[in-house]
């Protein structure tokens, strides 16, 4: 007797935890790269029907997903800019940051190539030689994760192209896609993810021109957001979603999305 | 101009297919800015008509912040918008952002100083021109309102026409407080721009003839219910 009500009592926490599962939403802050190229239609509802939850994505820059994390407008950060993660995770915004998963940046131009850097591995010299023959170069300059990047590889390289805005250099201030739009507009080179530039659709002459250097590594990060900071957050939920991507199914799912037969990402994350 | 040729191929045959995220995408399109224009129209109107038969002191200074009102941009609104509905603003505990009630609200304070201004000014026509028979009927102000809005209820279509149009064209508010998310808050002209920042610009440019289109619809059917009541009324 005892044991078919303690069966019966679990029979009804069982329907009752997964009614209660279907009704769960979560919001992911994560960058235009990622929902541009298709990865999260293509993951989301393999997800949903492992877990029963409503992912809902926002699809901003870099900056703009964690300054909206930061107001407590999403339960998880899904982003590529590593110093800025850590640094939202030590602040106390996030509970933890694992890395995801990877694809590369590479330097797309015209079929001409105006400053002759086709084949180049080495980005450093190649964005010298661009800021040398004074080519246009369209940035991102929205503070993006691209953008970050790319500041950073003119660091190395020891040029300061801020200098140039508005001549050669180009700071579009909008997305990788309306970035990518405006560099073929203007005939300029624009640093790009590879996986926006396999999805993309109006490449018309353009090419990739630099690829293949180890400095244009681009890490996912994964960040569920704390609900210490932020009570309205869907803590558990948000932590099913990160699991979920750092298990093997997840990491699978992500090495099974391809694009013209191309795989547009690497999973990482480490062995759990 | 290949590409054009192209979207309203592309254009005709989503229509004829009957696609349910596009149908999805325009209904969502549809009420949130048809119930954006209702309540500006609910806030404007009286606005209008008090401003239009008031005189008070400060009332030109009123009339030009009305005017400009007109001219805030989309992107501010929203920004606004967010900032107050964001978890960490002063309206963070309802749990707005990110839902269609947000861009409602955002489209609202788009529009209703467009509708507030311009009925302002067909209204203080109109009243000029009945000011007395008014005054020898001894209307309340009230009763003045109302014989006001009444009476220019034809010239006030066309101004929620406008505010109807602003709404469902513009893009840089409810991409901030909808957030563009898919099957929850994606609507006609969020959809386009992430067309074209996906590069596909002949699926945009289809989407963006479909949306003209609705516009059109939209005011074909208020042309016509305006024909046929004034054809009943000259009966």
């Amino acid at each position: 007797m005892l044991a078919r009500t303690l069966g019966a009592a679990t029979v009804a926490l069982l329907l009752g935890g997964a009614a209660w599962a279907q009704d769960q939403s979560i919001i992911v802050q994560s960058t235009t790269s990622t929902a541009n190229s298709g990865l999260y239609d293509y993951l989301l509802p393999i997800f949903q029907q492992d877990t029963g939850i409503q992912v809902n994505v926002v699809a901003v820059g870099t900056g703009q997903a964690i300054k909206n994390a930061e107001n407590c407008d999403g339960d998880v950060l899904l982003v590529h800019a590593k110093p800025s993660e850590e640094a939202f995770v030590k602040a106390g915004f996030g509970t933890d940051r694992t890395d995801l998963m990877y694809n590369d940046f590479v330097i797309v131009g015209a079929g001409d190539d105006p400053a002759g850097v086709g084949g180049m591995t080495d980005v450093q010299a190649a964005l010298g030689k661009i800021a040398e023959q004074g080519a246009l170069f369209a940035s991102r300059g929205d503070d993006s994760g691209t953008h970050k990047k790319e500041m950073a590889l003119w660091k190395d390289s020891g040029v300061d192209p801020t200098t140039a805005s508005g001549d050669w250099y180009r700071e579009t201030g909008s997305g990788m896609g309306a970035t990518l739009n405006a560099g073929i507009g203007m005939g300029a080179y624009v640093m790009t993810d590879r996986a926006t530039w396999i999805s993309f659709d109006n490449k018309q002459d353009y090419a990739i021109h630099v690829e293949g250097d180890e400095d244009m590594f681009n890490q996912y990060g994964v960040i569920p957001v704390n609900p210490e900071k932020c009570p309205s957050v869907n803590a558990e939920a948000a932590r099913t979603f990160a699991d979920w991507l750092i298990s093997d199914k997840g990491q699978d799912t992500i090495a099974g999305f391809k694009i013209a037969d191309q795989q547009l990402f690497f999973p990482n994350a480490p062995d759990n | 101009m290949q590409s054009i040729g192209d979207s309203l191929g592309l254009a005709f045959a989503l229509v004829l297919s009957g696609d349910a995220d596009l149908l999805e995408i325009v209904l969502l399109s549809l009420r949130v800015s048809l119930t954006a224009t209702f309540v500006a129209c609910v806030i404007g109107l009286p606005i209008g008509a008090l401003v239009a038969i008031g005189r008070f002191r400060g009332r030109a200074f009123v009339l030009i912040v009305m005017n400009a009102l007109m001219g805030l941009p989309p992107v501010v609104v929203g920004l606004l918008v967010y900032l107050h509905f964001s978890r960490s603003g002063p309206l963070g505990f309802l749990g707005l952002l990110y839902t269609p009630t947000a861009m409602i609200v955002a489209q609202t304070i788009l529009i209703a100083p467009i509708v507030a201004a311009l009925s302002r000014q067909v209204l203080e026509d109109l009243h000029t021109e009945y000011a007395e028979q008014f005054r020898s009927l001894c209307l309340t102000r009230l009763q003045t309102v109302r014989a006001l809005l009444w009476d220019a209820r034809y010239s006030l279509l066309t101004v929620g026409l406008a505010g109807f149009g602003r709404a469902v064209a513009e893009v840089g508010a409810v991409i901030i407080v909808g957030g563009n998310i898919d099957h929850l808050t994606r609507v006609m002209t969020t959809a386009i721009a992430l067309e074209t920042s996906k590069g596909d610009l002949a699926l945009a440019l289809a989407l963006g003839i479909i949306l003209l289109v609705i516009a059109l619809g939209v005011n074909a059917a208020v042309q016509s219910v305006r024909m046929t009541a004034a054809r009943y009324a000259y009966v």
